[in-house]
């Protein structure tokens, strides 16, 4: 008898348990939507897959200026990064994230989101950067490298247009 | 013969008919009997476009897209979408990110179809001195030119109709040819406007533009997809503004603007959703409207997204 009811308990903990871990799996599902609809990743044409070239590459994890290749990026976001922060070292078509999780470019947002939470959450409700698409319906969301150049993101100054004419300028 | 002549000589006019006859032939005089096209009647005799049914207003569209295209060798087909039921259309822009380069205001130019010379623009870059008394808009630069924006020590806040919930133009029109949408966009009839620019007057944020000429556009920059309250094409004499791209908006689209902000600092939506983007930037930002204190009731909310 005493043993029956130790068994219930425990299939009962059990469900209770599971049940708290679904619950908990759908609310991140909920935080994170599944799919914004953003245009494909800006690469520089023929860049990627990074494979073709880094296919049985030995990987070399050491911070080193780099001389054969990359030399153009000036790395101008964290103090102290280096390429591996983001990039993955074992399969080059995918980013990690700091919990060693492989994200593919397209979804690159989780990357940028482990530092700028505010910001993430402000581009999930549409606040942070521009929307275009429709105000009632699908939204056309850009990717943070749209704007930001990863490997140096402050915005560079813009020529400005022409301003309205004078009315002294008036014919 | 003699009998007629006789009493043509003798038929006195009175002065009362004199009078009558000669106000009756000015008047037919002064009318523009030389314009033999039906549709000038017809845009004569125009009802008030909110006094007109839907088959009346059908033929009015008509008769102006058939005057555009004779105009301009193109076809304009200029639509008449309603106010959507639930929506109030809102604005919101961040002055923490706005940076001044007037993309724009030349991006509601192409989208709005405004005269090219004499030039209107509908949107207005102020320029502010940081950490200057800056609410003083007489104050404000708006020529500015540098090579590169944003300048150090600058900030920048561009000012176009603020579609108030309680708008002075609207009272001030004699004619009735300004009003408030459903959804709470300000419009204006072209053909019951008379110029007078009383709306002008009356507008505290100086975003009415008057037509001193016949609007001057290419007929290849000409945008044929236009609303009868919005970008349709104007004449010379009437008053125009922005309209929150009615034409865009009532179909789903974002503005023009808000599309062409490279740094997204211009934010649309439906004040009545509590999940749109504007309602986020109220709710959960540092906002304040332009001149609130003359309770115009503005539904263009200016917002910090960050920092100061």
């Amino acid at each position: 008898m005493k043993d029956k009811k130790r068994r219930l308990s425990l299939i009962v903990a059990l469900f209770f348990l599971l049940s708290l871990l679904f619950s908990f799996a759908e609310s991140a599902e909920q935080d994170i939507p599944k799919k914004f609809f953003v245009p494909p990743p800006p690469f520089t044409p023929g860049i990627f897959p990074c494979s073709q070239c880094h296919q049985g590459m030995p990987v070399n994890r050491k911070p080193r200026k780099l001389e054969q290749m990359h030399q153009e990026i000036q790395l101008k976001h964290m103090p102290g990064g280096w390429c591996f922060d983001c990039h993955n070292p074992d399969n080059r078509d995918k980013l990690r994230l700091a919990n060693g999780q492989l994200i593919s470019f397209e979804e690159s947002y989780y990357l940028c989101a482990q530092c700028h939470g505010v910001v993430f959450r402000e581009w999930k409700a549409g606040l942070h950067g521009k929307r275009t698409g429709m105000w009632n319906g699908e939204k056309q969301y850009l990717l943070c490298v749209h704007c930001h150049w990863p490997h140096e993101p402050r915005f560079k100054p813009i020529q400005p247009l022409p301003p309205p004419m004078r009315p002294s300028d008036i014919k | 013969m003699n009998r007629i002549k006789g009493n043509r000589a003798e038929r006195k006019i009175d002065r009362r008919t004199f009078i009558k006859g000669a106000a009756l032939g000015l008047a037919a005089a002064a009318l523009p009997l030389n314009k033999s096209d039906a549709s000038f009647w017809e845009a004569f005799f125009q009802k008030h476009f909110r006094e007109m049914n839907d088959e009346e207003i059908k033929k009015v569209l008509q008769r102006l897209e058939k005057e555009a295209e004779q105009k301009y060798k193109k076809a304009v087909k200029i639509g008449n979408e309603k106010a959507m039921p639930g929506v109030l259309f809102g604005y919101g822009l961040d002055l923490s990110r706005c940076i001044g380069c007037r993309r724009c205001v030349y991006a509601c130019v192409e989208e709005n179809n405004q005269s090219k010379d004499p030039q209107i623009h509908w949107i207005t870059v102020l320029r502010f001195k940081k950490g200057e008394k800056w609410v003083d808009l007489e104050e404000s630069e708006k020529y500015y030119n540098p090579s590169l924006v944003p300048e150090k020590d600058y900030f920048y806040m561009p000012v176009q109709c603020q579609q108030c919930e309680n708008p002075p133009c609207v009272r001030s029109c004699p004619t009735q040819a300004t009003w408030k949408e459903p959804d709470g966009i300000v419009v204006i009839d072209y053909n019951w406007c008379i110029g007078c620019r009383y709306c002008m007057a009356a507008c505290p944020y100086g975003a009415r533009r008057f037509n001193w000429s016949a609007p001057n556009r290419k007929p290849e920059e000409i945008n044929p997809k236009t609303h009868y309250l919005g970008n349709r094409p104007r004449y010379k004499g009437v008053v125009e503004k922005c309209t929150f791209c009615i034409q865009r908006t009532r179909n789903g689209r974002y503005p023009a603007c808000v599309e062409a902000c490279p740094v997204g600092a211009r934010k649309f939506g439906n004040l009545l959703d509590p999940n749109s983007e504007i309602r986020y930037a109220i709710e959960n930002k540092r906002v304040f409207r332009l001149k609130e204190d003359l309770n115009t009731s503005p539904k263009f909310y200016y917002f910090f997204a960050y920092g100061v």
